[in-house]
């Protein structure tokens, strides 16, 4: 996280010193001064150096409160039956964009022969998966926009297993609230169950008819259109169903956690 | 006696004007600042913003600042506009509205010859450029909730021409904006009542 300083000029200062002075004698209970005097200081240097205001604890917290927020309004918000956008194969954008928090050559190798998809939490079925198995359940191919939280955003072809089927196939219970993911790269992530058996929603094993690379997230990732890149995860090694709020990678740091478009 | 009385009270602004503006300017300062820091994020043409200038410290903080101001905004301007509607006020001061009316008092102004004795009435060119800003905001509102959520407002998506058209929406509208309120700034700056007004509603007209 980086976090912009700038020196405060010397008027900044003076404004904060003399405010403080003013304030002070007014407000008598201890802890409600010092809160002021706190958010005084930060967001007054903040506002005038252009800083950032997220270093005040308790602008921190108010901010990830209304994301809290803005997660319950998102989750209002998703119609399980609206389908994202889908193009025609022209458009598909090529390359298509390697993104993730490392560069591309530190993507995971992650061998094929002995790769086992582990299922946990709140399913009937937790026996692990090889990538035979899940090659020969029904697929589907859909071309769809990618849309990264920096803005950009990019066209590409995902086929695999729809994650509804897979979740019906293992037993899982879909009236828990989460669906958490555990990635070979030591990413992680979690999603909604709405999200989960939406339709378009795909365990993703080929990008563009081939197998999906290893930049791409080689064996599987989870491709959902109605999500930013950030909650589709890579390299997914397990998968598991629960009621307790699982976080993620990004999620932890700052980043909404419903995350959706 | 009964005409001096009303027009006194109409020559100030009313409360909840002045609470809607001054609302409204943090919110547009929240959303213009960490707007640009996710602009920085991935620029859309060939610059960045300075830094310096931007909210929230890195993406992930400009982001939350983004969507917790854009409720503020939201909020503020149906509730500015519905008053605005509800007390006549819009139709009053805002209209009549014409072409030639704007050209003729922008001519008027340019030759130092604009009268400011009543600063609640606003000039036609005034009356533009606020009806400008506020149908910027209305434009920048939708654009956002496109970029926000371009799956679940489809209807919205298909009218701005996709995700992509949207952004660059945004980016444009954004842009008028902070070009309105720099030219707002040196109007307040040349004639300093305005912000009195703006601050205690009173002051409006010149003795």
């Amino acid at each position: 996280m980086t976090v912009d300083k700038s020196p405060i000029s010397s008027d900044a200062n003076e404004i904060i010193t003399e405010s403080r002075r003013l304030l002070a004698p007014r407000i008598h209970d201890t802890t409600r001064r010092n809160f002021l005097l706190k958010g005084l200081t930060l967001g007054g240097i903040s506002m005038l150096s252009g800083c950032s205001l997220s270093d005040s604890q308790s602008v921190e917290t108010a901010l990830a409160s209304i994301s809290r927020f803005n997660d319950r309004v998102q989750g209002w918000l998703f119609d399980p039956k609206a389908l994202a956008p889908v193009y025609d194969e022209a458009m598909i954008t090529r390359p298509f964009p390697f993104n993730a928090f490392y560069g591309e050559d530190d993507a995971p190798s992650v061998e094929a022969a002995t790769y086992r998809l582990e299922i946990s939490g709140l399913v009937a079925d937790k026996r692990s998966w090889r990538l035979e198995e899940l090659r020969a359940m029904a697929q589907t191919d859909q071309i769809t926009r990618h849309i990264c939280v920096e803005g950009w955003s990019a066209i590409g072809r995902w086929g695999g297993v729809r994650f509804s089927d897979f979740l019906q196939r293992i037993g899982a219970d879909t009236s828990a609230r989460f669906v958490g993911f555990k990635c070979a790269d030591d990413y992680y992530t979690s999603i909604d169950m709405a999200t989960a058996l939406h339709p378009q929603t795909l365990l993703a094993l080929t990008y563009d008819g081939q197998t999906l690379p290893r930049q791409y997230g080689f064996p599987m990732k989870l491709r959902m259109p109605t999500k930013l890149g950030y909650k589709n995860p890579k390299h997914i090694q397990a998968i598991y169903i629960t009621n307790t709020y699982p976080g993620g990678y990004w999620e932890d740091q700052g980043y909404n956690w419903f995350g959706g478009s | 006696m009964a005409s001096t009385a009303t027009l006194e009270k109409t020559a100030s602004h009313p409360g909840w004007l002045r609470l809607t503006h001054w609302l409204n300017a943090v919110a547009v300062l929240i959303m213009v600042t960490s707007g640009w820091r996710i602009y920085n994020a991935s620029p859309l043409f060939g610059f960045s913003f300075p830094s310096q200038l931007t909210l929230g410290g890195w993406l992930g903080g400009a982001l939350q600042w983004h969507f917790a101001g854009m409720w503020l905004l939201f909020v503020n301007g149906v509730l500015y506009l519905m008053l605005n509607i509800a007390t006549g006020r819009l139709f009053t001061r805002f209209f009549p509205l014409s072409p030639r009316g704007v050209l003729q008092d922008l001519s008027t102004a340019l030759r130092g010859k604009l009268a400011h004795d009543d600063l609640s009435h606003y000039n036609q060119v005034q009356r533009l450029a606020y009806l400008f800003a506020i149908v910027d905001i209305v434009l920048l509102i939708i654009s956002g909730l496109v970029l926000w959520k371009s799956v679940q407002f489809g209807l919205l998506r298909e009218l701005l021409g996709g995700y992509e058209t949207a952004r660059r929406v945004h980016f444009v509208a954004m842009a008028l904006l902070v070009g309105f309120v720099a030219v707002h700034l040196v109007m307040v700056a040349l004639v300093p009542r305005t912000l009195r007004l703006m601050i205690t509603g009173k002051g409006g007209k010149s003795s």
